[in-house]
């Protein structure tokens, strides 16, 4: 497959190589998350006015569905503030490099939870609150402080980013859907790897950190664990480290093995029905039973949304796939089978996320000149009034986004078929009726 | 420790330290007063200090839904208070006293309960004698029955009672009418010539004299704002609220010590003429003033005006009578 690499090109090779470009924008994001959390605990309790929501569930998640996702992968990681405090103490550095002792315990997280099944239970802890998270300031507040104490937490009990790589909510579907992104951090030449002295990419050196996701860059072969934090550029003698624009689902090609990843794809997917049906369909019911949180509706509400994603989904799609005669175990051809449904599920994040960024992206006018609702005016926006964006593009772009996903699906399923030599129509059936159940929640 | 590393750790520390501080300066030095809905707390403060002709500037924001400020007794238009948005308000008062801040938009149930106190100082700009409520000097008994043992088969006419004889033994003075119930005057009318309708077209008459079209209009205009929610738009007691406030009961009331007995009473049905025309204008007066004690019925009388309570008295009357238009 064709690719380009981008650090071929000195700008951006020395933008990516040079620690300060990257240390000024983690500033800035870092100012930007306090901020956010200070706005969620001490600005106006109206969601809608408020920077901590306006600005992390419409403009972030805007800008990470919509954009940074598809086509950067882990983009958003390169630059997340989350885990940089904790990184920062576990160094005891921002810049210099780390001391040959370790300053905190440095210990190595335990093998059973070396997976991103936690990465899945956050997710969905966030994910059966979420109409409460995302409309109350407060409660965007304590979880986005809960999220950088717990990495600064266990920045100091563990080795490297525990946080990023095991636990984060948001990092296990970005892993996930980075895979069909057209950006990758590979090596250049496998044989440098081999041969090189001390790993300093994984280990680290006088001039950088050790690998903070712990990848060894020169195994790398598909982009769900790589954070672009591009320290391994930095630390690698030989300059063996590429960024690679390439086609995209570049990775896909190789199905994936593992069921804590496989299973992610029917969280990811079950969770995009879900809110399309429950936070923008005209069920009042469910919609209540959503925000009544702690209410016997609520717990049905919480059974039915697990019953979906762990019982219903991964059932019908074991019932399309389950073939007595075929030598593969199921769990194989159901954990390779289900890179197919990676595409879709990103796809019905985007359909889904037009919806009500597009209705409520307004507001971030507005929040921009009050961010706490104090009456202030910045910017001269604070009266901008609520209007839904581009309403007549939404129904066609959801579509198309839900269609090309179909399509993207069925193409992916017939690579992964291929490599286990099943047929992929089972999967391509299951992904068509997922699609049209989708589009008509959605139009 | 190197000067790259040192310049790093200094940013990234006063980066957090303005990430933390200006926020929390800025939100400490623009004290608001959030509004709530009664259920959720009402007004935070609800208690607020004034000077005597020092204007009182104020910032409102509400933090659910739609409320409005206004202040009772006082010349002030309500203003809006949106939700995340600041409304600003400057107040001047001329006289000290204890003045009734309350919410001017049906934001819920409890919306009556929604209001707050400001606290004024100083020594009034031109003092005014207090004067005593009219059914305070009647020394009326505000909760003792008052139906009328007689009521009219139809609404009687005020342009009926016109058409009668002028020399009626009704005193026409402001004073009777307001200390007299419709069925004390038809009462008084019995050793006329009249028949039983035609006293009542008189007694429609005499209310209809007693009230101008301008107090009708402003006594609409505050029943429509503050009344009907519970009352009904057309004065039958099945506002918008009539059905939840009967159905939450005790549990809506702030019941206070010795008073569990209260309960809240389905609001009071205008149209009725047994209970109508058996309560005086002085009697109603009494009522608004004091509010139901324990029924639901909120007091009003920090927030209307003597004139505004009379107008809104006439305008409830008309539920009874035909008035020319």
């Amino acid at each position: 497959m064709n690719r380009i690499e981008l650090t071929r090109i000195p700008f951006i090779k020395n933008a990516l190589k040079n620690r300060y470009p990257q240390l000024a924008v983690f500033i800035v994001m870092l100012i930007g998350y306090i901020f956010a959390i200070l706005a969620g605990l001490i600005g106006t309790p109206v969601g809608s006015h408020n920077f901590s929501i306006v600005f992390v569930w419409i403009a972030w998640w805007a800008i990470l569905i919509l954009v940074a996702v598809p086509f950067f992968g882990r983009g958003w990681c390169a630059v997340c503030p989350i885990p940089l405090p904790g990184e920062w103490l576990q160094r005891g550095a921002v810049l210099s490099p780390p001391d040959k002792k370790p300053k905190w315990l440095n210990l190595r997280v335990p093998k059973m939870f070396r997976n991103i099944w936690l990465q899945n239970i956050s997710f969905l802890l966030l994910a059966l609150f979420s109409s409460v998270l995302l409309t109350t300031p407060n409660i965007t507040g304590i979880v986005l402080a809960a999220m950088l104490f717990s990495a600064i937490g266990l920045s100091t009990v563990f080795e490297r980013r525990a946080f990023c790589r095991y636990l984060c909510p948001v990092g296990g579907f970005i892993g996930l859907y980075s895979q069909t992104a057209p950006i990758e951090l590979r090596i250049k030449d496998k044989q440098v790897c081999v041969t090189c002295e001390g790993k300093p990419c994984y280990n680290g050196s006088s001039v950088g950190y050790g690998c903070p996701w712990d990848v060894f860059p020169g195994g790398l072969t598909k982009n769900t664990y790589c954070g672009l934090c591009m320290e391994c550029i930095r630390t690698c003698p030989h300059d063996n480290i590429a960024v690679n624009l390439r086609p995209f689902s570049a990775d896909l090609t190789k199905p994936s093995t593992r069921m804590d990843e496989a299973f992610k794809a029917f969280i990811m997917l079950g969770s995009a029905i879900i809110y399309a049906g429950v936070l923008l369909g005209p069920w009042g019911a469910f919609k209540d039973a959503a925000y009544n949180v702690g209410s016997s509706s609520w717990f049905i509400y919480a059974i039915v949304f697990l019953a979906i994603i762990f019982v219903v989904l991964p059932g019908l799609f074991t019932l399309g796939i389950v073939d007595t005669k075929n030598a593969l175990p199921l769990k194989q051809r159901f954990a390779s089978l289900s890179t197919a449904l990676i595409p879709l599920g990103l796809m019905f994040w985007v359909a889904f996320s037009l919806s009500f960024v597009l209705t409520n992206a307004s507001y971030i006018i507005a929040a921009l000149s009050d961010p706490l609702g104090l009456g202030w005016n910045l910017f001269g926006t604070a009266n901008a009034t609520w209007q839904p964006m581009l309403t007549s593009m939404l129904a066609p772009a959801q579509a198309l986004a839900l269609v090309g996903g179909l399509i993207w699906s069925a193409r992916t399923a017939q690579k992964a078929a291929g490599e286990v030599k099943v047929s992929s129509i089972p999967v391509i059936v299951y992904c068509f009726f997922a699609t049209c159940f989708m589009l008509w929640l959605l139009l | 420790m190197k000067r790259p590393e040192l310049i790093s750790r200094f940013l990234i520390v006063t980066g957090i330290l303005l990430a933390v501080g200006a926020p929390l300066f800025f939100w400490a030095r623009t004290p608001l007063i959030h509004a709530r809905m009664a259920e959720d707390g009402g007004w935070n403060p609800d208690v607020i200090q004034a000077e005597v002709g020092e204007p009182l500037h104020l910032k409102i924001t509400s933090d659910d839904v739609v409320h409005g400020f206004a202040v009772g007794q006082m010349e002030m238009q309500s203003v809006d208070i949106l939700p995340g948005k600041v409304t600003e308000v400057t107040l001047n008062f001329d006289k000290p006293g204890i003045y009734t801040f309350f919410c001017t938009r049906w934001c819920g149930l409890n919306h009556w309960r929604m209001r707050g106190t400001i606290e004024v100082s100083g020594s009034p700009l031109d003092p005014e004698p207090a004067t005593v409520p009219l059914y305070v000097s009647l020394d009326l008994d505000l909760d003792a029955p008052h139906d009328a043992s007689a009521v009219p088969n139809g609404k009687p006419s005020a342009t009926s009672g016109q058409l009668l004889e002028t020399n009626l033994p009704i005193d026409q003075s402001a004073e009777y009418y307001r200390s007299h119930s419709p069925y004390e005057v038809f009462e008084g009318l019995q050793n006329t010539s009249l028949t039983e309708a035609q006293r009542w077209d008189a007694v429609a008459y005499f209310w209809q004299s007693n009230t101008t079209p301008e107090s009708l209009a402003n006594g609409r205009q505050l029943y429509a704002e503050n009344c009907a929610a519970c009352h009904g738009e057309n004065g039958a007691g099945d506002g918008v609220f009539a059905d939840d406030l009967a159905a939450a009961g005790e549990s809506s009331l702030q019941t206070m010590e010795g008073a569990m007995d209260m309960a809240m009473q389905t609001p009071v049905d205008f149209t009725n003429p047994q209970r109508m025309l058996g309560a005086s204008p002085a009697l109603l007066q009494g009522k608004i003033l004091r509010g139901g004690m324990g029924t639901g019925m909120p007091m009003w009388g920090s927030i209307f005006t003597e004139d505004q309570i009379w107008d809104l008295i006439a305008y409830i009357y008309s539920f009874q009578f035909e008035y020319q238009h």
